[in-house]
């Protein structure tokens, strides 16, 4: 498969803050491609950087061909942007606020109205289209925000973060309008701090903390270089100690790494199971209060466990 | 272009569905309009809102003409808007006007009647060609606008019949002598007659109309003054209002969205400041008609109207893109608009009449739209049309093209509209 994008050491600065730090990484035509990090990790600023929004301090990237920094126009027609906020006039109703961005993108007369009709069908939002978008519940707006990306029929697709913030029926109903759009040619680059929405949805997956792309491939080459490892999440009491608990359980037999945050200890053994009742004692040795344990098997958490040290949500 | 448009068009329908900016748009300056009416009584027709303009009038001329422009002006039912000073050194009563002593002087030129009356003597022949009248001098005081425009007014009302009956009378008297009906001998003496006929009607023709039927020509509606003083008042809300869509786009996203589709930057800033415009004109354009429908307010020439209120709101639009571009967020653009159609408000005329003010205050007034737009319409209102509109029109051209300059310079600047 081609690449619809090649992204080349880009990188922004706000001053000395380094908010994106020469990441490089390509889309295929037809993937769907997830860039997976917690908040404040560079992906909105990646985003508006490819879309055309922010220029970069440094490096480039193309899209179909064109690039961003040298040719913006043209990479403007082929992509569609989902921005992480419902950007949408909440005077005008839905039809209106579709018809007025399909203007933006160049679309007119019949083809625009009948384009705005098979949009609002698709969102499920044709009964409603007459009322003003003020009027409609998060998970409406949110799926007028993802129609507007899809007027002009683009090539390829941003949503950024398209499920902060809504009830999980819509958040079900965004996922599957992304598997939808995939299976009819669309290429996809979705970002995300939520590790389930990328693990369902990508073909490959970037993880970016701190502006930097930390790991890039399919899922299961990532969940590869975690190795063939179980983590044992220990949830502990507030008073109690994560870091001298995770310090004491380095030295322990068939434990590979110990880690803290906040009121958790992260234990990643080749078998869980076999470590269970060591760590266990560790902690009433040192009089912590163990509240709950989780066994997990290898996922991008995971990952992203063993890359940083930290949890996703952190 | 056609972005643009769509963009300004896109504004005008948002700001139409927000009721809040509705009534400080067009509830409120009706209404006050409507206040201010019952305050100056013109709704029980006891005032005209203007009063004893000071005018200073030297008659060179002594003779009947003359005489009766005089008259007009001593005349009864000008009493209560004209106090008239005699003078007899015209560059005396210039240098009084350039003092801000009177409102404007007329200087009647030696020669004028008998430049318009034949002199005995004259002998009438069908090649005879009269001279040109001696032209009177209206010399107006430029911060005194309206009272100014009165005066002018009716001066111009007087040279206008009397120069109508003058062709009237030379038509008539070349006709009888074309006939064979009238001798040359005798054409000096029946055109002296029919003259002084027509300086005679002159002398009552000249009146302040008191909403009376059929009463002529001169009149000062107090509500041609206020209703625009109104609507240029609450237009420096709606500029500013139209401002604060800007960064208010900014900050709920669709202006990024904006510059993300493929819409260049200027088409963006263009389209939001047509939108502004359209806004504003639109605004200005139904305060006018509903203060002719409801209050029978006569706006004169359609056309000189219509450019008017299209160059008042360009020079509006320019001071509501500056402050934009000097502030950082929503709220300061809604604080600091506030403040300026207040200051505007008072130092451009629309609540106290600048010919109250100081001087000093006159002068300062001209930065203000309200200022230029008041003057425009009060000339309007007293029977100006297109051309005598120039100096308004041009300021108020000039004001929004320099402040929109500078808007796009310090948009620039501050990265308003940057990526």
């Amino acid at each position: 498969m081609p690449s619809i994008l090649e992204v080349q050491n880009l990188a922004k600065n706000y001053g000395d803050f380094k908010a994106v730090k020469g990441i490089s990484f390509d889309i295929k035509e037809g993937e769907i491609f997830s860039l997976l990090g917690p908040n404040g990790a560079g992906k909105t600023t990646t985003i508006s950087m490819l879309s055309t929004l922010y220029t970069p301090t440094s490096g480039d990237a193309t899209i179909g061909g064109h690039s961003i920094t040298k040719d913006p126009m043209a990479v403007k027609q082929i992509i569609g942007v989902v921005p992480q906020e419902i950007a949408l006039y909440e005077d005008l109703t839905a039809r209106e606020n579709l018809i007025f961005w399909g203007q933006m993108y160049g679309l007119s007369g019949k083809p625009l109205t009948s384009r705005v009709d098979e949009v609002l069908e698709q969102i499920g939002l044709t009964d409603k289209a007459k009322n003003r978008v003020k009027t409609y519940s998060g998970g409406m707006k949110r799926r007028v925000n993802i129609g507007v990306g899809l007027l002009h029929k683009p090539r390829l697709l941003f949503m950024d973060e398209p499920t902060v913030g809504i009830d999980p029926q819509s958040r079900r109903a965004i996922l599957d309008t992304v598997k939808d759009l995939n299976k009819q040619g669309m290429t996809l680059l979705y970002t995300t701090h939520y590790m389930e929405e990328a693990q369902e949805l990508s073909d490959r997956v970037g993880i970016i903390d701190h502006g930097d792309l930390i790991a890039l491939g399919t899922q299961k080459e990532l969940t590869q270089q975690v190795g063939e490892t179980e983590t044992l999440i220990l949830h502990i009491g507030e008073n109690d100690d994560a870091e001298a608990l995770a310090k004491s359980l380095d030295d322990v037999k068939d434990i590979l790494k110990a880690s803290a945050s906040d009121h958790e200890v992260s234990v990643v053994a080749h078998e869980a199971e076999e470590v269970l009742a060591s760590v266990v004692t560790k902690a009433n040795e040192r009089g912590v209060r163990i509240r709950s344990i989780d066994i997990r098997e290898p996922n991008l958490e995971a990952v992203f466990l063993h890359l940083t040290g930290r949890a996703l949500r952190d | 272009m056609l972005k643009l448009f769509l963009i300004g068009i896109k504004d005008l329908k948002l700001i139409f569905r927000d009721r809040a900016a509705l009534i400080f748009m067009l509830l409120a300056p009706f209404l006050l309009t409507i206040g201010m009416g019952f305050v100056t009584g013109r709704f029980s027709g006891n005032s005209n809102g203007l009063s004893n303009i000071p005018v200073l009038i030297v008659n060179l001329d002594q003779e009947q003409l003359g005489n009766a422009l005089a008259d007009v002006f001593a005349s009864e039912d000008l009493a209560d808007l004209i106090e008239p000073t005699a003078s007899s050194d015209p560059e005396t009563a210039r240098r009084l006007i350039d003092e801000d002593k009177a409102a404007a002087a007329i200087i009647i030129p030696a020669g004028f009647t008998s430049s318009i009356i034949p002199v005995e003597g004259t002998t009438f022949s069908q090649n005879n060609v009269q001279p040109e009248p001696v032209k009177i001098e209206v010399y107006a005081n430029p911060t005194r606008p309206t009272s100014a425009g009165v005066v002018k007014a009716i001066v111009d009302e007087f040279v206008s019949r009397v120069e109508e009956g003058r062709t009237r009378g030379m038509t008539s008297i070349m006709q009888l002598m074309q006939a064979g009906l009238l001798s040359p001998q005798n054409a000096q003496s029946e055109a002296r007659k029919l003259f002084e006929n027509v300086q005679q009607t002159e002398s009552t023709a000249i009146t302040l109309k008191t909403n009376k039927e059929g009463a002529a020509a001169i009149q000062f509606d107090i509500l041609a003054y206020m209703a625009p003083g109104m609507a240029l008042l609450f237009l420096m809300y709606t500029v500013s209002h139209g401002g604060r869509s800007i960064l208010a786009e900014r900050s709920q996203g669709t202006l990024p969205r904006l510059l993300i589709s493929p819409t260049s930057t200027a088409q963006v800033l263009g389209g939001k400041v047509l939108g502004i415009f359209l806004t504003g004109v639109s605004q200005v354009g139904i305060l006018i008609l509903a203060s002719s429908v409801f209050f029978g307010v006569k706006w004169g020439d359609t056309l000189g109207l219509v450019i008017l209120i299209l160059a008042a709101v360009f020079g509006a639009t320019g001071w509501g893109m500056l402050v934009t571009a000097l502030a950082r967020t929503p709220a300061q653009i809604g604080s600091t608009g506030s403040a300026l159609m207040l200051i505007f408000g008072i130092l451009g005329g629309s609540f106290i009449n600048l010919d109250q003010m100081p001087a000093y205050v006159r002068t300062l007034s001209k930065i203000t739209p309200n200022a230029w737009g008041l003057d425009g319409f009060t000339t309007l209102a007293l029977g100006g049309r297109l051309p005598n509109l120039m100096q308004p029109i041009t300021a108020l051209l000039i004001m929004g093209s320099v402040l929109f300059g500078i808007a796009v310079l310090l948009f620039n600047r501050n990265g308003i509209m940057q990526k």
